[in-house]
């Protein structure tokens, strides 16, 4: 089981391109239809240099350019069954938009036992930072894993 | 967003078809989650559910569509959620968001908007919040 030795455990750096083609996909899957995500021109009036990425899309980002699929994961010795998503949470500094390349830098913040040690929940935390070096967002979440009942 | 908004004010309302088991598989291929659990009935059973489920990212994308259906992007400064049921297969999902605060933070004028994701039987799936910019 995840104890508390797990606490700033860092893993390995994701980089992610926002690529058109893909972050279309994603907009076509959710039935996003918004302009400001579909139209550069609309898009360059509302103020972005391009596209921009919908609220959640950054947690996608970094699934789909992870080198290793869910490293916290298969690090910490979990079993993906036995995973739930609890809380996420997504602080944004700066525009993320088509064209940029991010580096995601995962982190593990914070281990709790819940219900006796039937749970644990596992909060990751992860700065986002672009090609310019600039800190574009936080994201951070929390997964839970349903323990093994002690037999 | 063009006026001033009030606290109680619902501004974010929106509903979303039923989640089909393709919509899983697109969203599976779309996010990179590519968590069986989510789209391969004999991996959910082995790991104790009836049947596969969403991702709650994807009910968090719809929550988010329907955020940014009412505020543009570049003025939302947080956006928090809460995974407070799993969403079946089928479920009929509607986004809401009601103004709860009004405040001012590093000299700009906020709002906290409490947002809820909620199944046709009235289930609340995902329960969260937004700080937006004026």
């Amino acid at each position: 089981m995840v104890d508390q030795s797990a606490v700033g455990r860092e893993f390995t750096p994701v980089t992610a391109r926002v690529e058109p083609g893909r972050l279309r996909f994603f907009l076509d899957t959710i039935g996003e239809t918004n302009p400001i995500y579909r139209d550069e021109t609309a898009a360059k009036a509302a103020g972005y240099a391009a596209a921009p990425v919908p609220p959640t899309y950054l947690f996608c980002l970094e699934m789909m350019d992870a080198t290793i699929p869910f490293e916290f994961l298969t690090a910490l010795n979990i079993d993906l069954a036995r995973v739930l998503h609890g809380e996420q949470r997504f602080d944004y500094h700066a525009p993320v938009v088509v064209g940029d390349i991010l580096t995601f830098k995962p982190r593990v913040t914070g281990v709790t036992e819940k219900k006796g040690g039937a749970m644990t929940l596992i909060v990751v935390d992860t700065p986002v930072t672009n090609q310019n070096g600039v800190h574009v967002a936080d994201v951070s979440r929390t997964v839970v894993v349903r323990n093994a009942r002690p037999s | 967003m063009s006026q001033q908004p009030s606290v109680g004010d619902r501004i974010v309302h929106k509903e979303f078809p039923p989640i089909t088991r393709h919509r899983l598989a697109l969203y599976c291929g779309a996010s990179g989650d590519h968590n069986p659990i989510h789209v391969d009935l004999d991996f959910a059973k082995a790991a104790g559910f009836p049947d596969v489920f969403s991702h709650g990212m994807l009910v968090m994308a719809y929550l988010g569509q329907a955020l940014t259906d009412a505020v543009t992007p570049s003025r939302i400064r947080s956006f928090s959620t809460r995974f407070a049921a799993i969403t079946q297969l089928g479920a009929r999902l509607t986004c809401e968001g009601t103004v709860t605060e009004l405040f001012e933070d590093k000299g700009e004028k906020r709002a906290r908007i409490a947002l809820t994701t909620k199944d046709q039987t009235g289930e609340t799936k995902l329960a969260g919040e937004a700080i937006i910019a004026l």
